[in-house]
């Protein structure tokens, strides 16, 4: 077993960081019910748009704004598709995805392997060096800060704030949150925008920070990857960031294992998606069942059903 | 304090639900509103809490007039609505539910609202835990978690939708004695039922509703036969007709018992003979269509189903279609006639014979024959969803194959003009002569008791009567179906 | 006459927005400093211009007709079988083992490939289809998840066992032996046998669906799952059918890429095939008839795209940019026209 270091945490967390934003931004909208596919491609886009405003403004704040907007619109689009015209969330979520893969190739071209500028690290004083966490935690760019916070805010919104609960009621049983005078449909609005957001921003930490530059195919597929981490994660932020981590270090063990195990190395970041399929069964299995809804410990951490009205549009009759 | 409504007027394309209804009730009062299905009572509720807006008509708390236009502005106004089914969220605790949709602050203060709920509960002698998974309660539970909810919201007018339907004895007795409480301090109660001794015992006064229209109002107590009067109409002579031939019992059940989720039967025991038509009388939910369904084998049922003398129980709903088996289900567009597939292509569909290619030539004509046979108003390339609930049934009716064994209908002529529903019935009534035997679910008396031979009377998941159908009067089916047993 | 008056009127917010599209690709030409005509010329050119243009747009066409006609089966059924990019890889990797493994005449090793790769879609489909069926699984995440698993199997093989001698590299497997070559006509590019299959496919997927039995229960186990089973037929095996039949045939699509396209396993062999096939079928209605022609004109960009990027510097996801934007907006104009009859119908009522 190849030794991790706590280097090698640090990179972990690091170079997870835009994944977090994507799968928590993705985690919100789904808990409000709905499913937007276009996940892949608004990563695309939103890193290539990044990108390409920080190197011609030379402003990464900029390149950031610019990307979260990106990807918002996009989700704007998903929204309105599925609320105001009830058309299938999968499939307009389908061509978003195809299309802002190509746009992000087609508008990139420029950018393609061009250096630009990049977030730079930001050490917290005296807190880095506290021992085992401190490099961990501490050491870091403000991204990866952000995304930390970001984690730890959205667990607290969900799970203990009056907005939070009417998040996930939206989301769970939409005619019981009107009923409770709730506004549906304009949280749903609210969330997927903001989950769309998120996104962007996760984009762009791709191109201006983890893997600086733009090129084809920049980013292989982590859109995917977020949406089955996002259940992996049972649409919790939490454990849904856990589940970043974890693909973090099966990519470092992938590395580290190539010289040994050159063939089942390079599989190894393929885990998320038979893991999700794993989770969707299991939590489905009848006995499962019954023991969540017995013993509370045990539901809460095989808790893996979907939001109750997940790509289900709602309007009063 | 008074609530008020006046000429409240609700429709639904031609359908009025809401006719010109003004009701008064007072603080403190409790107050029933009874009504067979389709009287418009679930309407007017919709309407008074918000989900509903009316076409005409005020509703004035107070003397304020109250613009209801979401349930927002209800629970603005102090109105709260318990729904048959409490609309709960099934994964979240007891605390949350309570909590969910209350104005307040960002944050969310758990402990207050756990003592809050705890102290609601003690008032009125609910026990719920409150970190509780709501899917874990029972219905009955999550009643009391919802009246709790209302209370501590500060609704001053609570409306009750059939709130007895799925909860145990011991249950209801505690939602009695809590109405009652509430009614003492002050509370307008506002008591929907279907269920006569049930609202003679908790109501002071009680509103009829029949066809949309308020046919009564009265103050308890009341003959139970004079409330009968009212929802039902005026006495309907059964017609003098010659008593039917019957055959050897065709479909026998025993000690049959099924659930879905909202309803259930228990153990039924009945004989079916050949050629003879059943109709079973009672309110939505009482258990008709469980029933219904698992003779057709879409429910699992415990007990004993033979058909024809072979032991069918176990035997699943395809099994039973090929024994004859037909299942005619109220929802003709959602269970009945698949939307898009032309009535040419239903007629392919249920085809007994024919190879693995379609003769489409062959099924138009064929589907062109029972258009003109049935009357339907529509082409051989008309898909179900354009034609009339009248003339859906009609395609129904013509799919089904030509002798059927046992056909099992839920309001078949629902929704349909009086000179269709009769020609219906003659179609169906010519099969008999073949031995076909009918069973039936309907909410129109007049219906039940010129076909049927026997009519049977569901309530609270049980047969509670049993009365031939020439020699009754809507009198004594109406107190059946109330739950006044003989 | 009525019919058809009414046909054009539900067409027309779908045929609106093709110069929807139209307008979006002229302005994307503008942003790449491309003249527009000078576009199309060449894109026509580079499509449709000579014997050897034609055929491989003819074989980019093949494999999406084939996966074409694998989704309109699942989407009769009412599925989401996006796990097709992913039978057309296991397809793939059972005609290469065949491929590598089969010594014998072109045409027994030929045959051999194509059975294989409809084994091995048909398969792959049939554990989407237990997951589903059974398992509970939403068949987009199943599919989604089963695609990756299935990519992640071609890396393995690529890089590992079926390596290159010598060198592992994601170039893909050592080419086939000859015999395993679909064989072409004269000079050309072009594989009568995979264009073949592609047409067999459309019109077989079309007589199922519009003539036999079969193909009414399944359409009308998608119309009205509830209804379907109430007539008797046993919805679940129909779905299973379904899965089945669509991994089959996408499987073969995977067979044609590694005999007829690549010649051997790369880690990429399914192309997107898959995905572009969903664009293609949301764009045609779900119609069989549509979609053929619809899979042309897609294959026409694909192929001359090749011709833009050479000739005006057109980077090739132009193409893909377009055909998004068309699927979007004809899918925006048709909610927008419900959404309209809705009101419509609303302010009738009151």
């Amino acid at each position: 077993m190849p030794d991790i270091s706590v280097a090698t945490i640090a990179t972990i967390v690091a170079a997870a960081s835009p994944l977090v934003f994507a799968v928590v931004g993705e985690t919100i909208t789904e808990k409000a019910g709905v499913v937007n596919l276009s996940l892949d491609g608004s990563m695309l886009l939103s890193a290539m748009v990044g990108f390409a405003v920080a190197f011609t403004t030379g402003s990464v704040t900029l390149g950031f704004a610019a990307a979260a907007l990106v990807s918002a619109l996009i989700a704007l689009i998903v929204a309105f598709a599925s609320i105001e015209l009830r058309l299938n969330q999968i499939a307009v979520g389908f061509v978003l995805t195809l299309l802002g893969a190509n746009l992000s190739a087609f508008l990139g071209q420029d950018y393609v392997r061009k250096p630009g500028p990049y977030i730079t690290s930001m050490e917290i004083p005296v807190l880095s060096g506290i021992p085992g966490l401190g490099p961990v935690l501490f050491d870091q760019n403000p991204v990866v800060y952000a995304s930390l916070i970001l984690v730890a805010v959205s667990m607290w919104f969900m799970f203990n704030t009056r907005r939070g609960l009417e998040l996930q009621a939206v989301g769970e049983r939409p005619e019981a949150a009107f009923a409770r005078g709730i506004p549906v449909n304009r949280l749903r609005y609210v969330y997927t925008v903001l989950g769309g957001a998120l996104v962007g921003i996760g984009g762009a930490a791709f191109s201006l920070d983890v893997k600086a530059g733009w090129s084809d195919g920049h980013i292989a597929n982590y859109g995917w990857i977020a949406l089955a981490i996002v259940i992996f994660g049972g649409w919790h932020p939490g454990r849904a960031a856990l589940g970043c981590y974890l693909f973090g270090l099966l990519q470092v063990m992938a590395l580290k294992l190539q010289p040994s195990l050159p063939n089942l190395s390079q599989v190894l970041p393929i885990l998320p998606f038979p893991l999700m399929i794993a989770t969707l069964v299991v939590v489905n299995l009848p006995a499962v069942r019954r023991l969540a809804a017995r013993s509370r410990v045990f539901g809460r951490l095989f808790q893996g059903e979907p939001p109750g009205a997940l790509g289900r549009a709602f309007w009063r009759e | 304090m008074a609530l008020e409504l006046r000429g409240i007027r609700k429709r639904f394309g031609s359908v009025v639900a809401n006719d010109g209804i003004s009701l008064r009730i007072e603080a403190g009062e409790i107050h029933g509103l009874l009504g067979e299905n389709g009287a418009g009572k679930s309407t007017l509720v919709k309407i008074l809490s918000g989900f509903l807006t009316a076409d005409e008509g005020e509703v004035e708390l107070r003397g304020q007039r109250l613009d209801l236009r979401s349930p927002r502005e209800a629970i603005a106004a102090g109105i709260g609505i318990l729904h048959q089914e409490p609309l709960v969220f099934l994964p979240f605790t007891a605390v949350d539910n309570f909590i969910a949709g209350a104005p307040g602050g960002l944050r969310l203060r758990r402990a207050e609202a756990r003592a809050a709920l705890l102290r609601v509960c003690a008032e009125f002698g609910f026990e719920i835990d409150p970190d509780a998974v709501a899917s874990t309660l029972t219905i009955g539970e999550r009643q009391q978690l919802e009246i709790a909810r209302l209370i501590w919201l500060g609704a001053r007018i609570l409306i009750f939708d059939e709130p007895t339907t799925a909860i145990s004895e011991a249950q209801r007795q505690r939602l009695f004695a809590t109405l009652r409480r509430l009614a003492a301090d002050g509370m307008s109660v506002i008591f929907v039922s279907h269920k006569l001794e049930e609202v003679a015992d908790l109501c002071e006064r009680v509103t009829v509703l029949q066809h949309g229209h308020v046919a009564g109002e009265r103050t308890l107590p009341v003959p139970a036969e004079e409330l009968v009067t009212l929802m039902f109409g005026r006495a309907v002579e059964a017609g003098t007709r010659p008593e039917p031939v019957l055959g050897a019992p065709r479909l026998r059940l025993d000690g049959v018992s099924a659930r879905e989720t909202s309803a259930s039967i228990n153990d039924v025991t009945l004989a079916v003979a050949r050629g003879e038509v059943i109709g079973i009388a009672g309110l939505e939910g009482a258990g008709q269509r469980v029933l219904l369904r698992a003779i057709a084998g879409q429910v699992p049922a415990a007990g004993r189903i033979t058909l024809d003398g072979t032991d069918v129980t176990g035997a699943d709903y395809r099994a039973r279609l090929a024994a004859g088996v037909h299942y005619m289900p109220a929802d003709r567009i959602g269970e009945g006639l698949v939307p898009g597939l032309t009535i040419t292509e239903h007629v392919a569909l249920t085809a007994e014979h024919g190879g693995a290619t379609i003769d489409w030539a062959e099924a138009e004509r064929e589907a062109a024959r029972r258009i003109e046979q049935y009357a339907i108003r529509g082409r051989p390339d008309s898909v179900p969803e354009s034609l009339s609930g009248g003339n859906q049934q009609r395609l129904l009716l013509a799919l089904m194959p030509p002798v059927p064994s046992v056909v099992l209908m839920e309001h078949p002529t629902r929704g349909l003009d009086v000179e269709s529903a009769a020609w219906v019935w003659k179609q169906l009534l010519e099969r008999r002569q073949h031995g076909t035997s009918y069973v039936f679910a309907s909410s129109d008396l007049e219906e039940l008791m010129t076909y049927s031979d026997r009519i049977l009377v569901c309530f609270a998941g049980r047969i509670i009567g049993e009365v031939p159908g020439a020699r009754t009067s809507v009198q004594e089916l109406g107190l059946l179906i109330g739950g006044v047993a003989a | 006459m009525n019919r058809a008056l009414e046909a054009l009127r539900a067409a027309t917010p779908r045929l609106l927005a093709v110069p929807v599209a139209l307008a979006v690709g002229l302005v994307l030409l503008w942003v790449a400093d491309a003249p527009p005509l000078e576009t199309v010329r060449h894109l026509l050119q580079g499509s449709l211009g000579g014997q050897q243009r034609i055929g491989d747009t003819l074989m980019v066409w093949a494999p999406l007709a084939l996966a074409c006609a694998a989704l309109i089966l699942t989407f009769t059924a009412g599925l989401w079988n996006i796990g097709v990019e992913g039978q057309i890889i296991a397809g793939a990797i059972a005609a290469s083992w065949v491929a590598r493994e089969l010594s014998a005449p072109p045409a027994v090793v030929l045959s051999a490939m194509l059975a294989a790769g409809a084994l091995g879609g048909g398969a792959w489909a049939g554990l989407l289809g237990v997951l589903n069926v059974r398992g509970g699984v939403h068949e987009i995440f199943g599919g989604l998840g089963l695609t990756f698993v299935a990519t992640g199997a071609v890396i393995y093989l690529v890089l590992g066992p079926w390596k290159r001698p010598g060198i592992a590299s994601t170039s893909g497997t050592e080419p086939f032996d000859a015999a395993a070559w679909f064989p072409t006509l004269g000079a050309l590019r072009v594989s009568p046998l995979a264009v073949g299959l592609g047409v067999l496919a459309v019109v077989a997927v079309y007589l199922v669906l519009r003539g036999t039995r079969f193909g009414l229960r399944l359409r009308a186990t998608g119309q009205g799952r509830a209804a379907a089973a109430r007539l008797g037929i046993p919805t679940d095996r129909y779905l299973m059918y379904a899965f089945l039949l669509s991994g089959a045939i996408a499987g073969v699509a995977g067979a044609v890429l590694v005999g007829a396209q690549h010649h051997k396993l790369v880690p990429s062999v399914s192309g997107g095939y898959g995905f572009l096939g969903i664009l293609v079928v949301l764009l045609a209605g779900f119609r069989m008839a549509w979609a053929a022609p619809i899979a042309l004109f897609f294959a026409m960009i694909a192929s001359g795209g090749v011709q833009l990027q050479l000739r005006l510097d057109l980077h090739s996801s132009l193409g893909g940019v377009f055909q998004g934007v068309l699927v979007l907006s004809v899918l925006l104009a048709g909610g927008w026209q419900a959404l309209r009859a809705r009101r419509r119908e609303a302010a009738a009522r009151a």
